[in-house]
């Protein structure tokens, strides 16, 4: 049977059916939710999990000297393993649980950082979130470190020529940027920006928070030193996130925070630190969340997703299409691969009044500089209207939202 | 379009979108003695305003620069017109009972010049209703009151 040329179909009904959320209304009218980008909403098998766990298999882990506390630990291990999976990462041990991207870049900023001397840079590019850039000028201002920043095209892509030119003088001694830009949906050639680092000595970490939710990762095949992300954007709860690192490296480095569940044995005298990656995990982790990060691991590996990228590329360019036909709109970003994000404008309109009238609708989008000013100041703006897709997004919902656009366009012209 | 969004007119009423659309005393001044620069680092507006006084310490001049939403600009328009011509006291009384509207729908008690300037102010009542964008309401007092005062950078957060 020849199936090459058929479109994968993806069924967002049946999707849809599992979020109970989207059945709400706001204000009287259908939710549309078109923020997943900052956060996205969650299927019952999330919800049943946690609920579950709290109902039946709920202590404290890793102090297994009873039955509940043994159930819990395997519970949240799991979540270990499923991240390992959703990564192709090559050992379990390779993934630390953080709290959410924010604290793994933190973390490495503090630990990698701590291998670092004056000198050494540290180069971001112009189009990250505040999260991969406040920690690396931290470490810069406490460290010696110099910060570099790789510009941006008018495109929205990365000026490849600059980054490999800022790697040149090979004391370049990590690379942090964003697999796909919570801005401008811009994914970035990850292959590419590593092989040239490992080329120059510089390691790599990839901000995978948005990429993780729209393309399938492969640390191995990237050869990336780091990846991190975020639960609550890929499905499941808030307060849990993943980096990985390549064993050695973590070995390497220093722990981050100090307290229980990071050492092997405690004396007044000194403390000797528990191998990775409990070595980074001080305290008494996120259990539920880790039950529920395993379920929406488990729940997104299940999907299509060639059909779900397919559907994603189609609600992208559909979304691109109807937006950029109003008069005033502006979309934001051109590159050549995006994700389902999409930034837009419209004149005689702040964003901010645009958001409010469109919530009005039932419709929930960003409005404001999305926590990533350098790269707003780049394109010239202040801010701008964002709207982002899930696999729960469905094509009436874009059309919707570009019949709005154009009613808030009457409004304010 | 003739569809109205007759929900959201209690937020955009005609005169907040025609101060929005035209704000008046928006130019920087030539010639100012105080000035401050005001920005709510959730949604991004900046606004600037430049103050010049009397010898009797009366506002005699204002002009403000706003870069944000319709709210933030109409709120910073109808205070350029409201408070010319008058002390730094009346203007921060002004400017309390325009915090209060925008925080709870209701102008406070007051009488003569103050009364009717809360009057003309009451279009701003309707972000009571949105707390997202109160702050939008407010920049613009607060960063007058620290034109009139010690200058420099003010930030609702």
């Amino acid at each position: 049977m020849d199936t090459v040329l058929a479109p994968p179909r993806f069924d967002v009904d049946a999707i849809r059916a599992q979020f109970p959320i989207l059945r709400e209304t706001v204000r009287g009218k259908p939710l549309v939710f078109l923020d997943s980008a900052a956060s996205a909403q969650k299927p019952t098998a999330v919800i049943k999990a946690m609920t579950g766990a709290m109902e039946h298999t709920y202590a404290n882990v890793h102090r297994g000297l009873h039955w509940m506390s043994e159930r819990a630990t395997e519970a949240y291990e799991a979540c270990r393993d499923a991240a390992q999976i959703l990564l192709n990462a090559p050992t379990r041990d390779e993934i630390v649980i953080v709290r959410n991207t924010t604290e793994g870049i933190n973390l490495l900023a503090h630990s990698f950082g701590a291998l670092m001397r004056p000198g050494d840079a540290v180069v971001i590019s112009a189009m990250e979130h505040h999260s991969n850039i406040v920690p690396w000028q931290m470490l810069r201002d406490r460290a010696g470190v110099e910060l570099r920043v790789a510009p941006v095209t008018d495109s929205g892509e990365l000026d490849f020529p600059a980054y490999e030119a800022l790697l040149a003088d090979g004391r370049v001694k990590l690379v942090a940027i964003t697999h796909m830009s919570n801005v401008l949906g811009t994914v970035t050639p990850a292959a590419r920006i590593i092989a040239a680092a490992h080329e120059a000595g510089a390691k790599v970490m990839l901000d995978g928070s948005q990429a993780v939710v729209h393309r399938r990762v492969d640390v191995q095949a990237l050869d990336v030193d780091f990846y991190v992300w975020t639960g609550h954007k890929l499905y499941g709860p808030t307060g849990i996130g993943i980096l990985y690192g390549k064993r050695a490296t973590l070995e390497a480095m220093p722990p981050f925070l100090g307290g229980g569940d990071m050492i092997s044995t405690v004396t007044f005298a000194e403390s000797r630190w528990a191998a990775v990656p409990h070595k980074f995990e001080a305290g008494t982790p996120p259990i539920l969340e880790g039950i529920g990060l395993k379920a929406a691991i488990d729940w997104f590996l299940a999907l299509d997703h060639a059909a779900m990228e397919a559907h994603e590329r189609a609600l992208t360019e559909h979304a691109i299409a109807r937006l950029s036909a109003i008069q005033g709109v502006r979309v934001l970003g051109a590159a050549q691969d995006r994700g389902g994000v999409v930034p837009f404008t419209l004149a005689n309109a702040h964003a901010h009044d645009v958001a409010t009238l469109l919530d009005r609708a039932g419709i929930a989008v960003r409005a404001g500089h999305h926590c990533a000013q350098p790269l707003m100041d780049r394109f010239g703006l202040e801010s701008s209207a964002r709207a982002s897709f899930a696999a729960y997004t469905t094509l009436a919902e874009i059309d919707f939202l570009a019949d709005q656009v154009e009613r808030v366009r009457g409004f304010f012209a | 379009m003739s569809e109205t969004f007759d929900d959201v007119r209690d937020l955009y009423q005609e005169i907040i979108l025609d101060h929005g659309r035209r704000p008046r005393n928006h130019r920087r001044l030539e010639q100012f003695d105080g000035m401050a620069e005001g920005d709510n680092p959730l949604c991004g507006d900046r606004i600037s305003v430049q103050v010049q006084r009397d010898a009797s310490g009366r506002l005699a001049d204002i002009g403000f620069q706003a870069r944000g939403c319709a709210i933030c600009t109409a709120s910073g328009s109808l205070m350029s017109e409201l408070c010319k011509g008058h002390d730094p006291a009346e203007i921060h009384a002004l400017a309390e009972g325009a915090r209060t509207l925008a925080k709870t729908g209701s102008a406070p008690n007051a009488e003569g010049w103050l009364a009717e300037s809360l009057e003309r102010l009451a279009p701003l009542s309707g972000v009571a209703a949105f707390p997202s964008r109160v702050k939008c309401a407010t920049l613009a007092w607060h960063t007058l009151e620290a034109a009139l005062g010690p200058g420099g950078k003010v930030t609702t957060e």
